[in-house]
């Protein structure tokens, strides 16, 4: 026995007993259950029987489906890109000297801290067909005349449930660029700005460079935050108007738990997997390019 | 040989000499009390309740004032837990499916046919209430038996009506409430061309888009599906509906495709529409607001029932809930003494009466409940449960047409035609190929 414990390989696996037990626990076996699930027609409160691909065949030519995964990738695509540029931006302003920074990068955080269901029901009174402030605003001001209908045409509610998810999505970016923008060190300015580099070469060839490891991070995060958006959706329009709103995640409930259909839900949600598989190997391939950021080039 | 009962012989003697002792009003109770020895609850018996969430807070009060009633008297245990009401029921389906949770769950629509044989045959429970109460409505046994068995009982239904602005209705020229469609769509043209234009949700709204937009088919005659539970929802009946809808639509205040179910209460109290459907609760909120403006629209507040169509009869879909006990429970004789006793007058009425009316009765007795005859706006939620129809209509009820109702096929279909983004014959294809996918198994 002590023989055998005094083995590192022995030991090793012992040690990591413990966190392989909660992954598979509570990672591997829903994965793997939710995965089975997508094969089968269980429904809520009834076993089901093993069906195939019968569900995806199904939800390959459901054109409710179909328009669920193109609001999604539309959705994650807009919000991630405008919360990258905006974040961007807003971590470039705070790692400057200003007054009160601390207030400032304090209050950024705020649409971050406040739950996301509490901030979308705001929202959802600022999008409100008869009530919205906004519309209120612009017909006082003279601008229009009639109430804007942002969550009653489809196009305007999909900006209009992008705009809410950038708002409350840019803190997370933001912060942690900034975070990322610390960890260079001022004496590369320095070096840039004594060879006569302008700010945008300074940018370019200095901060890009060495924040592009903390980008792969957030973006990796913040596409994956997006992709799987539900409570937003399910408050502000429940996927409406026409279905023009229903991302992957709230069909999967939808049909999941309201409709009992827990086989086909399963199936929706396991066909959001390898999408996001692909960000994430898009973001760990494309964006983690070492040779650039020492300044050589990638071959 | 004659049969003497211990209820007869207590009947006889215990509730005169209580009559004598205490008044005749609980010697009535005392009679009450001892039918329901038929269920005599087990030692030590302990209950678990699951409900769904008051819409009103003096139905919870009453409703766990009942239930303490009953613990004290019946020396039972009994523990009510709420959940908002779109979460009841797939907690439902996982208690029947896992064999263990509540004793008594109080769910919605449908749930009974779904797991049947996972509940307790309550129709000991169903007739003795039945006989006592004057007979449930047609439709609670649509919902709760199966093979003729009772398999759930009926709490009653959460009713709608047409809410609006009786002011403007007989400015326009109407001296009641029209009964058919042409002179509902009049009646709608006339509210807009006051600038108080009606406004009906159209957006995912689980109750309120449900319910209005299976009335506009099924008074037309058209359904989802026939009596086999073949999807028939492609004919001349329903393409007149959504053509007729589309009429009404066009009456209706921008923005009802994104409405939910609290969109319209929010616009009528605001005067922004005249005409909605909704539960009793716009009515009711508006009796004790503290705001003047609102406040004074109380009188001006009409209810009444949808018309009736080329159908012929009365079309309207509610929010029913059926009580299921389920056959893991410990404690099934508790449960039923349980289950009957909250359905007693003593009972229901003062819980009725503290709903508001929010909750239509299932037995026929109670619409002498005074309750309804406080108010006569009441009236149109007294008769929900008697004039509604079954979810599903008119095919067999179980999961198929739960999940139909969940994904929203009905009221999508409404939508997309009305709004005019789908020609009527798009929207009833594409609502049949959703529809028939849930109806295969």
């Amino acid at each position: 026995m002590r023989r055998l414990l005094d083995n590192r390989h022995v030991l090793g696996l012992l040690f990591m007993l413990p966190a392989g037990v909660l992954l598979l626990v509570f990672l591997s076996y829903p994965l793997g259950l939710g995965t089975w699930l997508g094969f089968t027609d269980t429904k809520v409160g009834r076993a089901g029987i093993w069906v195939g691909l019968d569900n995806y065949k199904f939800l390959w030519g459901d054109e409710v489906t179909r328009l669920a995964l193109f609001n999604t990738l539309f959705y994650t695509f807009v919000a991630s890109v405008i919360k990258f540029v905006l974040g961007l931006w807003l971590a470039l302003l705070l790692n400057r000297h200003i007054p009160f920074k601390s207030f400032f990068r304090a209050v950024i955080l705020l649409p971050f801290i406040v739950p996301t269901a509490l901030s979308a029901i705001a929202f959802w009174w600022i999008y409100d067909a008869q009530f919205s402030i906004v519309s209120w605003v612009l017909v006082k001001m003279g601008i229009i005349d009639t109430y804007i209908d942002f969550l009653g045409q489809p196009w305007l509610a999909r900006l209009s449930t992008i705009a809410a998810n950038v708002w409350r999505g840019v803190p997370f970016v933001a912060i942690c660029l900034l975070a990322g923008l610390q960890t260079i060190s001022p004496s590369l300015y320095e070096a840039a700005a004594l060879d006569g580099a302008t700010p945008w070469q300074r940018f370019r060839y200095v901060t890009l460079p060495l924040l592009t490891p903390i980008i792969a991070v957030v973006m990796t995060f913040s596409v994956l935050f997006t992709f799987t958006d539900f409570q937003l959706i399910y408050v502000l329009t429940r996927g409406g108007p026409l279905n023009s709103t229903h991302l992957m995640a709230t069909l999967s409930f939808q049909r999941a738990i309201s409709g009992g259909s827990l086989g086909e839900g399963a199936a929706i949600a396991t066909a959001m997997v390898p999408f996001l598989l692909a960000a994430i190997l898009f973001s760990y391939f494309g964006l983690q390019r070492r040779a650039w950021q020492q300044g050589g080039s990638d071959r | 040989m004659t049969k003497f009962t211990r209820r007869d012989f207590l009947k006889g003697t215990a509730g005169t000499a209580v009559a004598g002792t205490l008044g005749t009003g609980s010697a009535m109770w005392a009679q009450d009390a001892f039918a329901q020895g038929k269920w005599t609850p087990e030692k030590g018996a302990k209950l678990r309740v699951l409900r769904w969430k008051r819409f009103v807070q003096g139905d919870e009060d009453m409703w766990l004032a009942n239930t303490k009633k009953f613990a004290e008297k019946f020396k039972v245990d009994v523990r009510v837990d709420s959940e908002g009401w779109e979460d009841v029921r797939p907690k439902a389906a996982v208690a029947a499916n896992v064999g263990s949770g509540p004793d008594i769950i109080i769910s919605t629509f449908e749930d009974a046919h779904q797991y049947p044989d996972k509940l307790v045959d309550v129709t000991d429970v169903c007739n003795y209430l039945g006989g006592k109460y004057g007979g449930w409505y047609d439709v609670c046994k649509e919902y709760c038996t199966e093979k003729g068995k009772w398999v759930a009982v009926p709490m009653g239904c959460a009713g709608n009506s047409v809410v609006h602005r009786i002011g403007a209705m007989k400015e326009a020229g109407f001296s009641e409430f029209p009964k058919d469609l042409a002179g509902f769509l009049k009646l709608a043209q006339a509210y807009k061309a006051k600038g108080m234009p009606p406004g009906f949700a159209l957006g995912n709204a689980t109750g309120d888009g449900n319910v209005w937009c299976h009335w506009l088919v099924w008074s037309h005659g058209g359904k989802m599906v026939d009596q086999k539970g073949n999807v028939v929802i492609v004919s001349p009946e329903t393409e007149a509906a959504l053509n007729y809808g589309k009429q009404l639509y066009d009456t209706f205040i921008p923005g009802t495709l994104s409405w939910l179910d609290p969109n319209n209460n929010k616009a009528f109290l605001d005067g922004q529409i005249g005409m909605t459907t909704n539960g009793i609760s716009i009515y009711y909120a508006a009796k004790n607001s503290t705001d003047a403006k609102i406040k004074a629209m109380v009188d001006d507040i009409g209810h009444a029932n949808l018309p009736v169509g080329p159908a012929g009869k009365p079309t309207e879909l509610n929010l029913f809930f059926p009580m299921m006990l389920f056959k893991y429970s410990k404690f099934p004789n508790a449960a039923k003494a349980y289950l009957a006793f909250m359905m007693e007058k003593e009972q229901y009425e003062p819980w009725q009466q503290a709903a508001i009316g929010y909750v239509s009765h299932p037995l026929k007795a109670y619409e002498q409940s005074p309750l309804w005859k406080s108010d006569p706006k009441n009236i149109p939620y007294r008769d929900s449960m008697k004039i509604m129809l079954p979810n599903g209509y008119s095919g067999p009820m179980g999961y198929a047409s739960a999940a139909t109702m969940a994904d929203f096929i009905m009221v999508n279909m409404v939508a997309e035609a009305v709004s005019g983004s789908k020609t009527p014959k798009e929207a009833m294809d594409r609502a049949k190929a959703r529809a028939e996918r849930y109806y295969k198994v």
